[in-house]
């Protein structure tokens, strides 16, 4: 384990994140972990690292970090302008820092979260499994909080150097302008007025300010789903839940694990990574899709991982 | 003889293209809730099953779908869910002592027609059941609660419960573990800590452990 960043500027909410501690759920934590699973593997690929491996999550503006060794790194997902030295940096491409080397981000440009890999996976915290930050119970990743000035991030030693250059071709990076989000009806669809129905899957919903890794509470249409109170259930990532209020809530990572409002409608595993990638203010549209559409989907997905060497 | 077989019916309902979620019954019912732990418990010992997870009354599966199709991970669990489910093991039994003196106390015996005293009784007179650990950490909803304290949520929830607020609503009860927004009606306190972040579980409860409340002093 070494040095690897000093922490210059820490952004606006920059987190350590792995794939989360599922098995946490029959405790009532969060399995949390990266919300774009996509980017999150393609920047550990790209530098050589298992997919599980710890990431930097960036949330709309980046941070300022100063390498503290030689180092391959790798950053994927949102465009938030990201600069090596003050020059354009490469993005979804592994490319070799010098201590000293600086790198920053400038202005969003399209998504809302992108992830820094370093080769031998950034080393946090382990909790309950895991090194994913979960910042509600003050444990994982840097100390259980986001990053702050002063911070060091510490990497492993990688098991080999991969080359710098390593990339995922142009072709294969997802587009996040596109905010059409895939959903399969939910097990409590057919309570939806037919009203309601034809909304959830017309019109487009907006994410509310009070979003976050936890959830969207989206605004538009006002939905309805009348029916009995449910017993409280088991819940997942990409569940569409329909409080009483009418104001459909997407969660998302850090998700409650339990709860009794009906479920209209849940995400494909494919198009988590594009939510992952909405910013409150963003325009949401779901478009219906069956389970093999979804299934066709994933496929795609890990067809273009599996595609970088 | 023939093989004695289980009545419940159990309906299955994709949630994605990698999950489902099973439903045993809608009644809160210690039966019920049984049956989910232990199917919950035979699903987790599939090669093709990643995660699952026991509600009140159904199971949340989280597969692998390059093992198996929603159709015959359906057809398993219907399966699996007619086998009786083995003799659960009492809970383990926790005692925990509450200041009955919440916010809503007086209020909620005002609209149940009981004194205060009357309601701090009822409350404390069963062995609860933990039927699901989960919603924020440490949260157990535990219940049945006796019908005479039957309530709605509060038609507001408050922004802020103080972490350790003895709640009640509808047919249970339960224990907010961290400071958090809540709807349950407020009525004691216990310094008993149900998030241990730095055990594993991090949890006090499990599901399927019993709760007895009693009244204590400061």
């Amino acid at each position: 384990m070494t040095e690897v960043f000093r922490v210059a500027a820490p952004g606006l909410f920059t987190t350590i994140q792995d794939l989360g501690r599922p098995q946490a759920i029959a405790s009532g934590v969060t399995p949390g972990g990266a919300m774009d699973r996509f980017a999150h593997s393609a920047a550990n690929l790209v530098v050589g690292n298992d997919p599980s491996a710890a990431t930097l999550e960036c949330t709309l503006i980046g941070p300022r970090l100063v390498a503290l060794r030689p180092c391959l790194i790798a950053i994927t997902g949102a465009d938030l302008e990201a600069r090596l030295n003050g020059a354009p940096a490469a993005t979804w491409t592994g490319f070799s820092m010098s201590a000293g080397d600086e790198l920053t981000f400038g202005h969003r440009r399209g998504g809302a979260r992108a992830y820094v890999a370093v080769a031998g996976g950034v080393i946090g915290d382990r909790w309950l499994g895991s090194m994913s930050t979960n910042v509600m119970a003050g444990r994982g990743g840097m100390n259980g909080r986001r990053l702050m000035s002063g911070d060091v991030v510490f990497a492993a030693e990688p098991f080999y150097l991969a080359d710098a250059g390593s990339h995922l071709a142009a072709n294969l990076r997802p587009q996040y302008a596109d905010h059409a989000v895939h959903a399969i009806d939910g097990p409590h669809a057919k309570r939806l007025t037919t009203e309601s129905r034809s909304a959830l899957f017309s019109s487009s919903f907006s994410l509310s300010p009070n979003s976050n890794r936890m959830g969207y509470r989206l605004d538009g249409a006002r939905l309805e789903a009348p029916g009995e109170e449910l017993l409280s259930f088991g819940l997942i990532a990409g569940v569409l839940q329909l409080p009483s209020g009418g104001q459909p809530i997407l969660l998302m990572a850090d998700h409650q694990t339990a709860g009794g409002y009906p479920v209209i409608a849940t995400v494909a595993g494919a198009s988590m990574p594009l939510a992952a990638q909405l910013a409150p203010g963003d325009e949401v549209r779901f478009v219906e899709t069956s389970i093999e559409a979804a299934l066709e989907m994933r496929a795609a997905q890990r067809a273009a991982l599996d595609s970088i060497i | 003889m023939p093989p004695q077989r289980s009545t419940v019916r159990v309906r299955v309902y994709p949630l994605g293209d990698a999950a489902v979620l099973a439903v045993l019954g809608t009644r809160l019912d210690p039966a019920l809730n049984t049956r989910a732990i232990a199917l919950a418990a035979a699903l987790k010992k599939r090669r093709d099953v990643r995660q699952t997870v026991a509600g009140h009354a159904s199971v949340t599966v989280q597969f692998d779908p390059d093992q198996v199709t929603h159709e015959a991970l359906a057809a398993a669990i219907r399966r699996l869910a007619t086998k009786r489910p083995p003799l659960e093991e009492p809970g383990r039994l926790h005692r925990i002592p509450v200041v009955y003196d919440g916010p809503d106390l007086e209020a909620v015996a005002g609209q149940l027609r009981l004194t205060p005293q009357q309601v701090v009784e009822i409350h404390s007179r069963p062995i609860y059941r933990a039927f699901l650990v989960g919603f924020v950490p440490g949260w157990a909803y535990l219940g049945p609660l006796p019908d005479e304290l039957v309530l709605p949520r509060r038609p507001v929830p408050r922004t802020q419960v103080p972490a350790g607020s003895v709640a009640i609503a509808g047919h249970q009860t339960g224990i907010y573990p961290l400071n958090s927004p809540g709807g349950w009606h407020l009525i004691g306190r216990t310094t008993v800590k149900l998030f241990l972040p730095d055990s594993d579980p991090p949890s006090l409860f499990r599901a399927g452990d019993r709760v007895k409340f009693f009244a204590a002093r400061e």
